[in-house]
């Protein structure tokens, strides 16, 4: 099946309660973390218009990533009707991105925007405010026992939510490269949303150091839903 | 010392009259030779302004016949006067390899000094400095013998018109081997492309004997709109016969698997009894372990080596420097050796595997000799039953000097698009002028003007339906009604990745001390380099073979492959060790008919004589036009096994359909396993019932309209798909291998061009690139093409056979069971189980206490 069909899909699928820091937490097969304490939605990685930030550079890759991201985008906020968005950072593939945004886009991000508090952490790929969208932009904001940021901090911090690693899990033996919410309990990675992001297998060694191994997850989205498994049943690549 | 045989082929005098200017005729009469009777011709067709092609077996001085004219006209060119302005390049040679450009270079040194010619010659590939090419460019050579790429790249250069002002003849050698792939489509367009800067240019290809030399023939003039010219054509007939045999061994041929394994102590006693052996298999895979196990029983210690693509170059150039001075006795090689290059004294060819194709044979066993006139002597070594017809029937081709190269296909569309930015590079154009050029190429000779309009919009902007992309635009149309690149910085980026040869990714191997717990590790000697996807099937601590060793998967850094030596001789992860050539058309035909006539099995070993005697009695034998489903009950599982002998990717595909329609009909199919010979389907409802009882139907399970509907809407989402477009997506220039500013390795690509198709699948299904694509697809990976023929030729030919248990012939098949993956959606059975420990003790309170 198409990935983008299967995707969509996933709005059917039952979402993963956990425990993070003591906060309850659920991940969603959509990849997005919804807090039911702060009505509060969090999403990594959209890297909108990375079509449109590539055929700048004369690489001409479908424009219609924005369009495809959004709309799964709309899925999650239509399941979980959050009162507050947090954008991990990495929202736009690049600093122009937001400014040359086409209409169509512009508005249908607008409309899920409306009626709800929007945070954009600031990323790596667009480290300023983006032009025109509105939105509070932070390095990092906290949200009860939880610190939202963009890159995950080096050595163990609790409470810490991020993305930017785009987190993805195979099972050893045999099996495809699946995205997964990775977290020890204390911290949590989050897998990237947009629909043209790539992945790094947990078990590279950017992911070194930051969980606690014997306790380290990969919350792995499969087709019909989220399976939890401990890194010591995965394999890298 | 033996005195070393003549250069090129040339032999004692005979009576032929020389058309030749006086220093070639002293040269030849210095050595005692004469030119044979086809270079004269050739020289004379040429001297008369035609485009020849050479078709000759090895050893028949193919290679001085190609040069011939192109020396003897620089002989009679006056010197150039002091101020006078500096020639441009005189004759272009073009060679699919790198390696083969370099010898061929050396090998014409030495007459061109000896006839006191005045003729520089130099090569030119991706090996070549930069100061070279510079020098080159300012002072061209007389000859310049280079690759597809270089071309594409020289007449991409401002200075082309220049470059090529004076050119008069372009020499293709291996044409064969060229035109089949993408390559040979850039060297087409390369060609029109020189036509156009000289119109009375004149071409020489040289190729081994093909089943088609009009298509050959063609391919080397320029086509036109309702006429297709070709040029002349010499073809010298091959020396003596080949001495092909059939291993005949004491022991038992096994039913299946692709190691020939019970041979070697055969193997190893030919390679002790002649002088040189040259040991030909199928994959990489192969090799190795052929390597490892003569190694195991070479109790004389034989220097006996290994050569495949994916090792070390400095490995490999060891070891072909050893061949050339006949050090070695024997050499396990892959297809990087089927080219013309000379390998010193091979008295002996050992084909183990089926060869899978007759001209493919011939042209391994051609390398067993370079002297025409002496038989080449061949031993072939069949892996298993099945193998044992194929070979005989390859023999019987060999013969019967029948050819099965594959047909040309129509130029693809992706290589266009690069060739399309390449021309923008060079100068502007009108599109209507480029237009023409291209479709002189006869690859596409066939191209639609408005295929050819859309391919100009993808190098534009993209070619999408939603036009986003205006202000990027790479080319644009201007005033004037030509196309302008609009920054030089494409330019730079068309030349960084120009080429057609798209190599699955791959990493370096590298062998380290074992590794310790905490440290980066460094260094480490490289093996070579291996595939990436191989590499994603091993957990470290995996063991398996590559550069004749058994090594122990450590993990991955960056872009290298760490591996420690094992422990254990036994490598514990073997690898699909087929053919990655599916069996020809052909073969295949005569495999099916040899196995319907019981009077032609008397060639055939005891054994398998034996074997299709069994199945006559326990079920049928088809006739050769028949497809044979076998339908039994195996455990609690039915099977459904059937014969198309139409080779493995046509299987494949056939099996996926197959398994489809029989979901459909409530069949229940549970997976299938595809070789080159059979498919075996397996299912929870006994099939044989189905078919007796009428709720399944044979003829409408294989009919021919599933390859409408059913391959569509299926096919679009398999992997076979995705890595097809991954190839369309690079080879066309969406996505770029290499970025000005940084180097990038196939596994740092920022792009997932599966996630790519997948948006692109959703949103313009009909894009260009998916055309490209699904052509590629037709006949590649899918071999969809060769379904379509086998579904016309069954049709009313269904032979059903409801079996109370396995027949001798499903035997092999049912074997591969378990060794292969079944291909088909991955569904989430693994995953629930791996988690479900973690799941458990979630339930329980906090993660992993």
């Amino acid at each position: 099946m198409n990935a983008l069909a299967r995707r969509r899909r996933h709005v059917e699928c039952e979402a993963l309660e956990i425990s993070l820091a003591g906060e309850r937490v659920a991940c969603d097969p959509s990849g997005v973390l919804y807090l039911p304490a702060e009505d509060c939605l969090i999403v990594s990685d959209l890297h909108l218009e990375k079509g449109a930030a590539f055929a700048r550079r004369g690489m001409f890759l479908p424009p219609y990533d924005t369009a495809a991201t959004l709309s799964l985008l709309a899925l999650a906020l239509d399941r979980w009707r959050p009162a507050r968005v947090v954008c991990l950072g990495d929202s736009f593939h690049d600093r122009k991105g937001a400014a040359l945004m086409p209409a169509g886009e512009r508005e249908a991000l607008a409309s899920l925007m409306r009626g709800r508090d929007w945070i954009w952490i600031a990323g790596n790929h667009d480290p300023e405010p983006p032009v025109g969208i509105g939105g509070e932009t932070h390095g990092e904001i906290s949200v009860g026992a939880l610190a939202f940021r963009h890159e995950p901090s080096a050595g163990p911090r609790r409470g810490e939510v991020s993305g930017h690693l785009h987190p993805v899990a195979r099972l050893a033996g045999r099996g495809s490269r699946r995205a997964c919410f990775a977290t020890d309990g204390d911290r949590m990675i989050l897998p990237s949303f947009g629909v043209t992001t790539g992945g790094l297998n947990v078990l590279d060694r950017a992911f070194h150091g930051l969980f606690d191994m014997p306790r380290a997850l990969a919350c792995m989205i499969g087709h019909a839903g989220i399976y939890p498994v401990r890194f010591g049943a995965l394999s890298a690549g | 010392m033996t005195a070393h045989p003549p250069p090129f082929g040339l032999f004692a005098p005979d009576a032929a009259p020389i058309a030749l200017p006086e220093p070639f005729v002293r040269w030849f009469a210095q050595h005692g030779w004469a030119p044979r009777p086809h270079q004269l011709e050739l020289l004379a067709k040429a001297e008369a302004g035609a485009s020849v092609l050479l078709i000759a077996p090895t050893g028949a001085g193919k290679t001085l016949a190609g040069f011939l004219p192109a020396l003897v006209d620089l002989s009679r060119r006056r010197r150039r006067k002091p101020g006078e302005r500096p020639r441009g390049v005189h004759t272009l040679y073009v060679s699919p390899l790198k390696a083969l450009a370099t010898d061929i270079a050396r090998n014409l040194e030495r007459p061109v000094a000896e006839i006191g010619l005045s003729v520089t010659l130099e090569t030119r590939t991706g090996d070549t400095s930069q100061v070279r090419r510079q020098r080159q460019k300012l002072k061209p050579p007389d000859i310049l013998l280079t690759t597809p790429e270089q071309l594409a790249l020289l007449i991409a250069a401002k200075d082309a018109a220049d470059f090529f002002s004076d050119l008069r003849y372009v020499v293709f050698d291996e044409l064969h081997s060229l035109v089949t792939s993408k390559r040979g489509h850039l060297l087409a367009l390369g060609l029109a492309r020189l036509r156009k800067l000289r119109p009375d240019l004149q071409t020489i290809g040289l190729s081994a004997t093909v089943s088609e030399p009009a298509e050959l023939c063609r391919w080397l003039v320029a086509q036109r709109p309702g006429a297709s010219p070709e040029a002349d054509l010499i073809t010298v007939e091959g020396g003596a016969k080949p001495d092909i045999a059939i291993l005949q061994s004491e022991e038992r041929v096994p039913w299946q698997g692709h190691t020939a394994r019970y041979a070697l102590p055969e193997i190893y006693a030919a390679i002790k009894a002649h002088r040189t052996t040259l040991l030909f298999v199928n994959t990489r895979s192969q090799a190795e372990l052929l390597f490892q196990e003569l190694w195991r029983i070479n109790d004389d210690t034989l220097p006996i080596a290994l050569h495949h693509g994916s090792l070390d170059v400095g490995q490999r150039r060891k070891v072909e420097a050893a061949m050339a001075k006949n050090e070695l006795r024997a050499v396990v090689a892959t297809s990087t050796l089927d080219l013309g290059i000379d390998w010193g004294d091979v008295d002996l060819v050992v084909h183990v595997g089926a060869p899978k194709g007759a001209s493919r044979l011939a042209q391994r066993i051609g390398r067993a000799n370079h002297r025409m006139d002496e038989p080449s002597k061949a031993i072939l070594v069949p892996a298993n039953r099945f193998e044992v017809m194929e070979c005989r029937a390859a023999l019987d081709a060999n013969y019967l000097g029948a050819q099965d190269t594959p047909p040309l296909r129509d130029g693809a569309l992706d290589v266009l698009a690069q060739h399309v930015l390449g021309m923008a590079v060079a100068a502007p154009f009108r599109s209507g002028d480029l237009y023409d050029e291209i479709t002189s190429a006869a690859p596409y000779a066939g191209l639609p003007r408005e295929t050819f309009d859309r391919i100009v919009e993808f190098v534009a902007t993209g070619g999408y339906a939603l036009k986003v992309y205006e202000r990027y635009a790479k080319i644009r149309l201007t005033e004037d009604g030509t196309w302008r690149l609009t920054h030089p910085r494409f330019a730079q980026a068309y030349r960084m990745n120009a080429g057609t040869i798209i190599e699955a990714p791959m990493l370096e191997i590298r062998m380290i001390r074992r590794r310790t717990a905490s440290a980066i590790v460094r260094g480490g000697r490289a093996l070579g380099k291996i595939e990436e996807a191989f590499l994603e099937t091993l957990s470290p601590g995996d063991t398996f073979l590559f550069a004749g060793e058994v090594l122990r998967f450590e993990g991955i850094h960056e872009t290298s492959c760490l591996v420690t030596k094992a422990a254990s001789e036994e490598p514990k992860v073997p690898y699909y060790g087929g053919s990655k050539f599916p069996l020809t058309t052909y073969l295949a035909k005569e495999v099916r008919a040899m196995l319907a006539d019981p009077a032609r099995w008397s060639v055939l070993p005891d054994q398998v004589r034996d074997w299709l005697s069994i199945q006559k009695l326990k079920s049928v034998i088809p006739g050769p036009d028949d497809l044979l489903v076998e339908t039994f009950p195996n455990g609690k599982l039915s099977h459904m096994v059937l014969y198309p002998f139409e080779g493995r990717l046509a299987h494949q595909t056939l099996g996926m359909l197959l398994t489809r329609r029989l979901e459909r009909a409530r069949a229940m199919p549970l997976g299938f396993v595809a070789t080159d010979y059979a498919i075996s389907i397996w299912g929870r409802r006994d099939l044989g019932e189905m078919i007796a009882k009428g709720s399944l139907s044979l003829d409408a399970l294989f009919d021919e309209d599933m390859l409408g509907d059913d391959l569509e809407s299926w096919m679009a989402d398999s992997w076979l798909l995705k890595r097809t477009f991954r190839q369309c997506a690079v080879i066309s220039g969406l996505i770029e291998k290499r970025h000005p500013g940084q180097e990038k390795t196939g596994r740092q690509v920022t792009v997932s061009t599966d996630l790519v198709y997948d948006v692109l699948r959703a949103h313009e299904p009909d894009h260009i690139l998916m055309q490209a694509t699904w052509a590629d697809a037709a006949t590649g990976l899918l071999d969809v093409s060769r379904v379509s023929d086998l579904l016309a030729r069954i049709k009313h030919h269904i032979v059903h056979r409801d079996l109370d248990q396995i027949s001798p012939l499903a035997v092999p098949v049912m074997l591969e069971i378990g060794r292969e993956s079944v291909v088909g959606e991955a569904r989430d059975a693994d995953l629930r189980e791996a988690s479900r420990e973690a799941m458990i003790a979630l339930a329980m309170g906090e993660p992993g206490n």
